[in-house]
């Protein structure tokens, strides 16, 4: 008997198994309940490659219904080759509706950044997380990180921003800034920029964290205090920028710099895509918005 | 006729039946206190409830030992979870990773659950009390990570001098054991992380 050919690769919803998908569940579960702490969990081999985001995708694939409307982005833009190819698996292995822009997502799978425009108590931020455990470039044995975590015992990191002050006058780290969470974890927020922390500190939304090869799922459930680490006399600080952006005109935004040319020509333009785009749509301007260089030409 | 009870019943549509309960659950453990409807999805033996039957079989399975009260176990619902779910049953109230009880009021105390290791929190048992309402009993005001500032949840029946053993339970963290209350058409969670306030009187 022969089977048509489109039947070759039909996948349950969402790609996983569904007894996949409740071992996966079963982790958030008990990774909202212990906000911060690393659940560890069966992680399955997905059709990407480790650091595409498998973690992600993995625990996405578990929340996601088919009412859900998603959004993906990769260092806050929607349109890099990782952030499009997984949405595309998305529509095609759960048909789900997936947009662009912030507000109308009800999850936004994301790969390092956390998007400008405030998220709302519906929206669940679903994040990709290369390595989890903020102590491991510290202390490379898993059994010790997990008596570290077990016993509280964080003197390390502080040793090691304190480090940072002693060699570079300032906490050097500027990404993968470690924080704790409801005063007892200390997380990695995975390699979001160190701007994006204050964000995480009683979000309205619920964040998800997904380490698909290290096998570790974690959470912050929402209006949780997310704190990061720092001295009295050396307080955490985010990035400040010279210049608004480019394009936008937005100030207090995450800037990348795009160079221009090979005279040393660059401009800083908002790395959230969304954000940038939607403030052009209300006219705002930046000093290289292509009508402004227009009308001076 | 015993047998059709224990066939029957099941998720109608399992994979979308199984996510809406979850996000349900999962929207009811990250905010405390929220009130997340689930309608009868499940129709499992007495004394087993509907939204209990169905947090049953959307967490449930080969790998999750299952600890069922008294009135469960003498019940066709156990016979109803072993052909649905295929989860085996916990020898004792420690091994189990999921507890269903279907009497909370004269359920044993909580500290005989899995209560997870300091190294290992996780490994600890997610109590599913079956309550009558979530809003008719005496109210509890809470408080801790998913509450904004403050969270009011009124379930009956509870265990026995609940809120003295929630409050041991909250002293052990990260240990500890995590609720999920199953009312008739609701669920709502109880994480370790929530505090119940005792008001004055």
């Amino acid at each position: 008997m022969s089977t048509p050919a489109t039947d070759i690769a039909t996948y349950n919803f969402a790609y996983l198994d569904e007894q996949t998908k409740r071992m996966i569940r079963r982790a958030i579960l008990k990774g909202i309940a212990i906000p911060g702490y690393q659940v560890p969990f069966a992680s399955r081999e997905m059709p990407m490659p480790y650091g595409w985001g498998t973690g992600g995708v993995q625990v996405t694939a578990a929340i996601i219904g088919p009412d859900d409307v998603l959004k993906v982005i990769d260092q806050g833009a929607d349109d890099t080759t990782n952030a499009v190819s997984i949405r595309a698996f998305f529509q095609k292995v759960a048909d789900v509706a997936v947009t662009t822009e912030t507000a109308k997502a009800t999850i936004i799978q994301t790969r390092h950044r956390i998007p400008e425009h405030p998220l709302t108590g519906g929206q669940t931020l679903v994040y990709q997380v290369p390595i989890p455990e903020p102590l491991r470039f510290l202390e490379p044995r898993e059994t010790e990180t997990r008596k570290m975590h077990a016993l509280e015992e964080y003197g390390l990191m502080h040793v090691k921003l304190y480090e940072d002050i002693a060699r570079h006058g300032r906490i050097a780290t500027t990404y993968a800034y470690p924080v704790k969470v409801e005063g007892r974890y200390v997380m990695d927020p995975s390699p979001t920029p160190k701007f994006d922390n204050p964000k995480m500190h009683m979000s309205p939304a619920l964040q998800l964290f997904g380490a698909g090869r290290e096998k570790r799922i974690y959470a912050v459930p929402p209006f949780t205090k997310v704190v990061s680490l720092d001295f009295e006399d050396h307080p955490f600080e985010i990035q400040t920028f010279d210049q608004p952006c480019a394009l936008c005109g937005a100030e207090q935004v995450y800037l990348d710099e795009v160079i221009l040319d090979d005279k040393g020509g660059h401009m800083f333009v908002c790395s959230d895509t969304d954000h940038c785009e939607t403030r052009q749509a209300c006219g705002h301007r930046g000093h290289l918005s292509p009508d402004i260089l227009e009308t001076a030409r | 006729m015993e047998q059709m009870d224990v066939i029957d019943g099941g998720f109608a549509a399992p994979v979308f039946d199984a996510q809406t309960v979850f996000r349900a659950v999962m929207d009811a453990m990250a905010r405390p206190g929220t009130i997340q409807p689930v309608v009868g999805l499940t129709q499992p033996p007495a004394p087993l409830s509907a939204t209990a039957g169905a947090v049953a079989l959307t967490l449930c399975d080969h790998d999750t030992p299952l600890w069922l009260d008294a009135g469960l176990q003498v019940s066709t619902a156990r016979s109803w979870i072993a052909f649905h779910a295929g989860a085996p049953l916990a020898a004792t109230p420690a091994d189990a990773h999921f507890a269903l009880v279907a009497s909370p009021a004269n359920m044993i105390s909580v500290e005989n659950f899995a209560q997870g290791t300091q190294e290992y929190p996780d490994r600890s048992t997610t109590l599913v009390l079956q309550v009558e309402s979530l809003t008719e009993g005496t109210p509890l005001h809470l408080e801790g990570p998913g509450i904004e500032t403050s969270a009011t949840i009124a379930p009956t029946p509870l265990p026995r001098h609940f809120v003295e053993q929630w409050k041991q339970n909250g002293a052990r963290f990260p240990r500890g054991v995590d609720v999920i209350l199953a009312a008739p058409d609701a669920v709502a969670c109880l994480p370790r992380t929530t505090r119940i306030k005792t008001m004055e009187a």
